[in-house]
């Protein structure tokens, strides 16, 4: 079976909402953004339950991960949010300036011996449980890396 | 987001309003820390007014619940609402900590 290329894209419908944000590597940016996208999934029919938990929750940790990890909290580095509604699908690409992170070692799970008793280490959990795909590409030429959420709306 | 918090002899009452998640994570732990060096053993969070919490969120939980097991304390946690629970079945820290459907019950710790 051929591989799927995770840059091919997949068209759902026709766009219904895009926003973009560039935002410096500060955590506070983080909130204004969750609620604009908490917002415009409501507005666009996404469950109550979807809206309040799965995309403010899985938004904050990949945010969280691009300013945090992916760069470091580098002031001269910066966050750019890509959101997209198509369709019943929300698609969020969130690209920080970091070399991306392994994702086989992010595949953290409950049941590891030391789960409980780390204060971090679930984000990616997280993305993974509450988000229907999620997707990590490597640092390309001009030295970013995406991770890309898609939800889709029941 | 905000936090209150009220202390009663060795314990400590923290309400939580709106996100516990990576940008207030450490003044609420510092906060709640500070009080457990001056003697409070027993923390109980109320998250009535909680709207999510992120995994950074988790880990200052997870951290404090080891800090105040070590020193012979306990970290409650009450009123979660359905998703908040969900989110502590999904990471399975509902194991490590006491969930209390209400604050009175996290206080009687029954």
């Amino acid at each position: 079976m051929a591989a799927r290329s995770p840059r091919r894209p997949v068209s759902v419908g026709p766009t219904q909402e895009r926003r973009e944000w560039t935002i410096a590597s500060d955590v506070q940016a983080i909130t204004p953004i969750v609620e604009t996208i908490q917002a415009l999934c409501a507005a666009a029919g996404f469950s109550p339950r979807q809206c309040r938990l799965n995309i403010p929750v899985a938004i904050t940790e990949a945010l969280s991960n691009a300013i945090l990890r992916g760069n470091a909290s580098d002031a001269a580095r910066h966050v750019r949010v890509r959101v997209a509604l198509e369709g019943s699908r929300l698609l969020v690409d969130v690209i920080d300036e970091g070399a991306g992170f392994d994702v086989q070692a992010a595949q953290r799970q409950p049941d590891q011996p030391d789960w409980l008793e780390r204060e971090d280490g679930r984000g990616y959990f997280l993305m993974r449980s509450l988000m229907d795909q999620v997707e990590s590409r490597m640092a390309d030429t001009d030295g970013r890396h995406t991770l890309r959420l898609i939800l889709h709306r029941t | 987001m905000s936090f209150l918090l009220a202390r009663t002899d060795d314990r400590l009452l923290v309400e939580v309003d709106g996100q516990l998640i990576v940008s207030n994570r450490q003044e609420f732990k510092q906060a709640v820390l500070d009080e457990v060096e001056q003697g409070v053993r027993v923390v109980i969070v109320d998250f009535t007014r909680a709207t999510y919490i992120d995994s950074s969120g988790l880990g200052a939980l997870v951290s404090l619940g080891k800090r105040l097991r070590e020193s012979g304390g306990d970290l409650r946690l009450a009123a979660l609402n359905d998703d908040l629970r969900t989110l502590f079945e999904l990471t399975r820290l509902d194991a490590l900590f006491p969930l209390f459907a209400s604050r009175d019950g996290a206080i009687s710790g029954s």
